[in-house]
């Protein structure tokens, strides 16, 4: 076969193979484009409510967010939804889909079956405003008590990117909140009185696996963020967008610093003894 | 145009010495000011679709059947010996006179706290026993809830204790595996060979080692605790141990599983062949390599 005769047969495959993508394409966005989805979404305040039932049309791509923006454009102008970013980011878009704690922004439409009915509520761990939106300051207040970052006196500005990298993890985080959503110290025993949240332990292992921090966290972590009452079950890791580890490189790491302190008799002993 | 000042690299300077921070409770609002819906929703309630019983259930039939295997099996007192095979359950054996009831308790104390106490383990029976939560964003039993705060479960912060003592253990297990691959002829002499109780012992030992270098408290021990690897003596070496066990504590739960399912297998093949069930096969021999150091065998055996 000629040089011009291969050039000619790939390009007659590449064109067949476009042909047959955008065949593809059209038939998908045309089976896409007529199913609808019906949405339950809570409508409602603190005096009370109940899901309501929209259809949406589905479009390839879409995400429970544009759905929801959809419904507020062409059915409920009056439905109330945080959101910033619809890129996974801000952490605003915080809800429940199906039962499970999840950003509208990242919870693909086609993950669920045609058919499906998709039930978006509001966060339960935090009290209600109105719709999709809850009153999430309380997680403010608790972050103001966390004992900012103060480097040790004299410590070198420099540090090697080993000494960082688990820092780094938890500072991933967007502050959606949906571990302290999932969280069932908060979300079904109500302990915010005792128990800082998955959220703010993450914070403070950030800080006190800092190479250059100078505070110590550690009474603080057992008696006021009260990590003795997490019982390391990890729906907060199951739930995380940002996939941070928050159980394994986060509440244990920490839970065994508190030990070192507070538990270990042998080290109780040998700081009595040393003065260390 | 100047060039850049020089950036201050120390905070020697200009920085107050770090405040004692005034430990007050996490959040000063008082109890139930924040409540949300999900407070108090009765056992099992959720908008899940998903079959979230499914796992709590599996871990429980899982965690139910191998302990009570355990249990059935220490309580025996028998057939935990064939030949040069030993049962993980009962290794190293104590048997002194004025024990009354089985020698395997005089180690199962050990695996078991160790077990008992893990920070998978744990997950998997509050979850799968307690229902604390059953699965995540679904109602639990019970109101009053303490977690890990007070007695008993502070208890479990004594894990390390349980991983030291089970790291003794994995030596006399590893002894085990030694003497399994050393089998004697009805004339006394030893020779080398892998049979299937050979396999057992090895598999349930190796998997063990892996589940005991994968613990979370070793990994904390052996670096986690460092806030500065660069800082710290040996900080490079321990850095690099501290990674190599974080790739294995990734796969923590993994171990967990097969190393419990191993270590009750490697009984149960014991048992069956003890007890007659099974006949032990023989996969390779080497049957000569004593010849030249008969010492070594005696040593070993
Ligand atoms: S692991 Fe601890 S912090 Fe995370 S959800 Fe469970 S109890 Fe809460
Ligand atoms: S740790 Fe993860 S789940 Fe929790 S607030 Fe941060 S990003 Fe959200
Ligand atoms: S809108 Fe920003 S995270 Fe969803
Ligand atoms: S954490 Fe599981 S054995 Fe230590």
């Amino acid at each position: 076969m000629s040089a011009g005769a291969v050039a000619g047969a790939i390009a007659g495959a590449t064109a067949g193979a476009a042909a047959a993508a955008a065949g593809a394409r059209v038939k998908a966005e045309a089976t896409t484009a007529k199913r609808e989805a019906v949405l339950r979404v809570y409508r409602g305040d603190a005096s009370g409510g109940q899901e309501v039932e929209y259809q949406v049309p589905v479009e390839t791509g879409m995400v429970v967010l544009d759905a929801i923006h959809w419904i507020q454009a062409h059915q409920a102008p009056d439905l109330a939804v945080r959101w910033n970013c619809k890129a996974a980011k801000c952490g605003s878009c915080s809800a429940e889909v199906n039962g499970k704690p999840a950003l509208m922004c990242k919870s693909r439409m086609e993950r669920f079956a045609p058919g499906e009915p998709i039930v978006v509520r509001p966060m339960k761990t935090f009290p209600i405003i109105r719709d999709l939106v809850t009153d999430v300051s309380w997680n403010f207040e608790v972050n103001q008590r966390i004992p900012p970052f103060q480097p040790r006196a004299g410590a070198e500005w420099k540090w090697q990117q080993h000494d960082v990298d688990r820092a780094q993890e938890f500072r991933k985080c967007i502050e959606c909140f949906l571990c302290q959503d999932v969280c069932h110290v908060l979300r079904s025993h109500e302990l915010k009185h005792q128990f800082a949240g998955p959220r703010f332990l993450v914070r403070i292992a950030g800080l006190e696996m800092h190479p250059i921090d100078g505070v110590d966290r550690t009474p603080f972590l057992k008696d006021s963020a009260g990590i003795g009452f997490c019982n390391i079950t990890k729906c907060c890791t199951e739930v995380c967008p940002e996939d941070i580890h928050i159980t394994d490189n986060a509440i244990i790491p920490l839970k065994e610093r508190v030990v070192d302190r507070f538990y270990d008799p042998v080290q109780m002993v040998w700081r009595a003894i040393t003065g260390k | 145009m100047s060039p850049e000042p020089q950036r201050k690299l120390s905070s020697s300077a200009g920085v107050a010495p770090a405040a004692a921070p005034s430990y007050r409770p996490a959040t000063c609002t008082p109890p139930g000011a924040w409540r949300g819906a999900g407070y108090g929703q009765p056992f099992g309630a959720t908008e899940r679709t998903d079959t979230w019983w499914l796992m709590p259930l599996a871990q429980a039939l899982g965690l139910g059947l191998l302990g009570l295997y355990a249990t059935w099996a220490a309580f025996q007192g028998a057939h935990y010996e064939f030949g040069n095979y030993l049962s993980p359950f009962y290794s190293p054996l104590l048997k002194p006179a004025w024990w009354p009831i089985s020698p395997a308790f005089l180690i199962l104390w050990i695996p078991a706290g160790f077990r008992g106490t893990c920070y998978y383990y744990r997950k998997a029976y509050y979850r799968a026993f307690f229902a604390d939560p059953s699965a995540c964003a679904v109602g639990e039993p019970r109101k009053g809830y303490r977690g890990e705060v007070g007695f008993p479960w502070a208890i479990q912060n004594l894990h390390r204790y349980f991983m030291y003592f089970a790291s003794i253990l994995l030596v006399f297990l590893w002894w085990d595996v030694i003497r399994a691959f050393i089998f004697t002829d009805p004339d006394g002499s030893h020779y080398l060979a892998i049979g299937g109780g050979t396999l057992a012992i090895l598999a349930s030992n190796a998997l063990l080692t892996m589940y005991s270098l994968s613990c979370h408290s070793l990994r904390h021990l052996v670096g986690g605790k460092l806030d500065c690897f660069s800082c710290a003596v040996a900080g490079g070496p321990r850095h690099g141990a501290w990674s190599r066990l974080s790739a294995l504590n990734a796969h923590h739960m993994g171990y967990a599983w097969w190393s419990l399912f191993a270590v009750c297998f490697a009984d149960f093949y014991v048992r069956m062949c003890s007890m007659g069930v099974f006949h032990d096969p023989m996969f390779v021999t080497f049957r000569h390599l004593f010849d030249y150091a008969p010492k070594i065998s005696h040593f070993l055996l």
